[in-house]
Formats: structure tokens, sequence, C-alpha cells
């Protein structure tokens, strides 16, 4: 399942699955964890996970290098990406999360900038337009999952760029 | 109890009094019968009962420590202990344990009379000391300074002034010179740097008697720094304590054993001890200072904890 999935070299490090002492180093080793997450769900279309699939996953166990990452330090590699903005927690036990490789305000920018070059401001969508139509095909954004899309979307209708609305049994949203 | 009966026979019985309860082991546990028949067909009867009335009355076999020697085919001699084998043996090794036990016992009585003493010692001479520092005027200077001398010899800290070395005296302060000498030549030997028990055992070696408390010596380095001397007391971030010839650069060490680590790919304390020629406790202080500064970073696993060359910070 690792596809044609590139490791970064902190993979095959040992120390890398050793949450390290040194806070300088601890700080360049989270970074990597963080960035190596958010490539993974990324490549595997990830967008949410539960913490004990985590500690079995690839991600954090490396079975060739006979490493893994214990559940403390992958709590703390996950504390970073949320305060980030690319993690939210889905339950109050903090089991499972949402993975977000762009934050939602990153594609919130991305979704209101077709908009506007596409010139349909002040025109309303479904949720399933935006993210599985036709025109949105050669757009990043496309096959986005439901619960990222919607936070972008949140995050726009924050500065007042979109509003969430009910079109027929579900959603969509208007853009201004 | 023994009967002595005219019949052509002669014949002692000897009545045995039940066993008791703390009987050691021996040859029969128990025996149906109550007594010893003991039957002397020529004669020899009235020889062997004033004899074995005498054993009796004397009980020698109470009070005559048991024989070291394990001949178990030797005669047995009256009022000696026949020890015969396993039974025997372990018999005189009880013996000889309880003997021991009860020595030391005895011996920490002493001294546990002695520390009351000294104790009451030390407070009588505290009370004097508070006395000077309250009545100056009332004792001449001479007199002072004898008595603070004699505290001093007892190892009660001069309480009078204070020490601008903190808890430092005289005493560790001459000390402190004493053990530049000794120890200038080993540190040499040992790269510049020893751990304090290290020192503690070369030192009292080469004082032979006299030897010196670990809080004396502990004390003693203290002021190094102070007196400005050449070697000097460092304390790790573990607690680990050592003593450093003033031209050690630790730090500088460093440099030479992130080569060394480099070279093998990874080392564990053990393994670059062993190369370096160190103490292992030494050898991870080292390590784990070179962790501190960022030139290593560790590998912690069921394999144990290796250190790496810290390519979090050198690679991109």
């Amino acid at each position: 399942m690792a596809m044609s999935f590139e490791w970064p070299w902190q993979y095959r490090f040992p120390p890398f699955f050793t949450l390290q002492p040194n806070v300088d180093t601890r700080q360049k080793q989270l970074a990597a964890w963080c960035s190596l997450v958010l490539s993974f769900c990324r490549l595997h279309k990830q967008s949410s996970m539960t913490v004990m699939e985590a500690q079995e996953s690839p991600l954090f166990n490396n079975v060739k290098l006979q490493r893994k990452l214990p559940v403390e330090s992958i709590q703390i590699v996950l504390e970073e990406l949320r305060k980030k903005g690319n993690l939210e927690w889905l339950d109050k036990n903090k089991s499972s999360f949402l993975i977000m490789w762009r934050r939602p305000e990153e594609w919130g920018k991305l979704i209101y900038q077709w908009v506007s070059r596409s010139g349909q401001n002040n025109s309303v969508f479904t949720l399933y337009e935006l993210t599985n139509g036709e025109d949105t095909e050669d757009e990043e954004f496309h096959g986005l999952d439901e619960a990222t899309l919607l936070r972008a979307l949140q995050a726009l209708q924050q500065e007042h760029k979109a509003e969430i609305i009910t079109v027929g049994d579900g959603r969509g949203v208007k853009f201004f | 109890m023994l009967n002595f009966t005219g019949n052509a026979i002669a014949k002692i019985v000897v009545h045995l009094h039940p066993a008791p309860p703390n009987k050691e082991p021996g040859p029969f546990q128990s025996s149906k019968n109550s007594y010893i028949k003991l039957s002397f067909r020529e004669h020899g009867q009235i020889e062997f009962y004033r004899r074995l009335s005498e054993e009796m009355t004397q009980r020698r076999w109470e009070t005559m420590p048991v024989s070291q020697s394990l001949q178990t085919n030797r005669r047995p001699q009256s009022g000696r202990i026949r020890a015969v084998g396993i039974v025997g043996i372990e018999r005189k090794l009880e013996e000889k344990r309880k003997e021991t036990d009860k020595n030391i016992s005895e011996a920490f009585e002493d001294l546990s009379k002695l520390m009351i003493k000294a104790k009451e010692m030390v407070e009588l001479s505290k009370s004097i000391a508070n006395k000077i520092k309250e009545k100056q005027g009332d004792i001449t200077e001479d007199e002072t300074i004898r008595f603070k001398s004699y505290l001093l010899s007892m190892g009660i800290a001069n309480p009078v002034t204070r020490e601008t070395y903190g808890s430092g005296t005289q005493y560790h302060m001459q000390l402190a010179k004493q053990l530049v000498g000794i120890l200038q030549v080993p540190l040499e030997e040992r790269g510049g740097i020893m751990s304090l028990t290290e020192v503690y055992c070369l030192v009292n070696r080469a004082r032979g008697m006299e030897l010196l408390s670990p809080e004396d010596l502990v004390n003693a380095c203290k002021m190094l720094d102070a007196l400005k001397l050449p070697l000097r007391l460092r304390v790790f971030d573990s607690g680990v304590m050592v003593i450093e010839l003033q031209s050690h650069k630790e730090e500088e060490m460093l440099a030479s054993a992130l080569e060394t680590v480099s070279e093998k790919g990874s080392l564990t304390s053990e393994e670059f001890a062993k190369l370096v020629g160190m103490s292992v406790l030494l050898a991870k202080e080292r390590l784990l200072l070179a962790e501190k500064m960022g030139h290593l970073c560790r590998d912690d696993s069921v394999e144990g904890l290796r250190f790496y060359p810290n390519l979090f910070m050198t690679q991109s």
C-alpha cells in the first residue's frame, strides 16, 4: 500500500522514532514529522484517522527499521498539527481526527480565487458541484472531502466572502 | 541415673530424659526405648561407672568448643563432641555462626554507647562555643583560639566566624591544596577528568592512614575553584560529580566525540567508552553533553540507548 510514496530521509534514521530531549533538535524533528504526516495523508487520500490506526500504520511504524514512534510521541506530533491548523479532533476523547494537508483557510482562498476568476461571484453552488462538478475538474480542490470543504467554506464565511445555505435536501454555498 | 546390680554379668543402665523439643539432629530422631543398657562380660564396670558419673556431673560437653577436625574414624574421647558426617559439619557451622553473631552484637553495643557519648560531647562543645560567641570579652583571645582549634580537631566547623568560602573550614582548605598534589598526575594520565568516586578511592589509597570521609572530600573539592587551584569540581546535569584539570575543556572533547561517533555511524555509551578508553560513567556524560550541545541525537529503543550524529540539524 506504500504506492509510489517517497519516504523522507528521516524515516530511515532511527533517532526519528525517539522524541529528542534537546529542544532545538526536537523542533526540527517535529517539523519533519508534521510534514511527513501531511504528505502521507495527501497521497493516500486519507482525510481522517483514528489514533489506533495511526499507531499501526506504516506512517509511525517502520517495520523494516524495527522502530515505531511511541503513542505519547504520536500525540505530541498530532498536537503540533492541531496548533498549525492542519488537524481537528473529531471527538472529545481525542481518539479520531480530521487531517487536512492544506489548512481550511488555504482551501477557502483557492476556491474563492476560482469563483472570482470564472466570474461566478453571487452564484450558488451545491457542495457536490464544487468538488465533483465538471467545471472544477482541473482545480486542486476537485475531489476534496466534504469535512474539509465545509471548514474551508466556514473560513470564507468568517471573511464574509461566502455563506453556507441549504439547497434542496443538502447544503450549498453562495459566494459574494 | 545409674543402677548397679550384683549379677554375674554386670550391667549399667542409663535412663534417658525425654528428648527436648529443640533437640539437634543426630543419628536417631527418636527411639521407643528410654534407657541404654551397658553389659560388662569381663570387668571394667566399676571404672566405667566412675568415669561416666564424673562426666555426667561435669557436663564438659556443654562448655567445650566443637573440635575443628573431621576425623570420623577416631575413637571418641570422653568429653569431646563427636562430629560425624554432614550432621557434624552442620552443627559446627551453626555453632560458629552463633558465636560470630554474638560477637558482632556485643561490638555494636559498645559503638552505640560511644555514639551516645559522642553526641553529648558535641552538644557540650557547641554550648561552650556559643558561650564564647556571646561573652567574647570574658575570655582571652588566646584561650578562644585554643578552644577553636580543639573544636576543629574534633571536626566541628568553626562557629564563631563566617567563612568567606561558604561552609569550608581551614581543614578543608588545607585538604583542597593537598588534593592538588595527589591528583595532578593521575588526572593527566586519565585525560584530565575523573569521577569523584575514582578520586575518593585514589586519595584514600594514597593516604593509607587517616582516611577521608566522603563529606570531607566533597567539601574540600567545593573550595578548589574559590582557592584558584589548578583543579575544579564539576557537577553534570545528571548529578554526577567529577574533578577536572582547569586546563581541561570538556566542551572541546565534544568535537572529537562527534568525530568518533560519526565514524562508527552510532555508538552506545559502553562502545564509546571502550573505543576512547574512558570509564562508562564519564563516557555517558560526554555523550549527554554532546547531545545537550546539539552535536548528537539519541535512539532509545529496546535495543538500548544509542547516539547518532545530529542529522536533524546538519541535513536539510
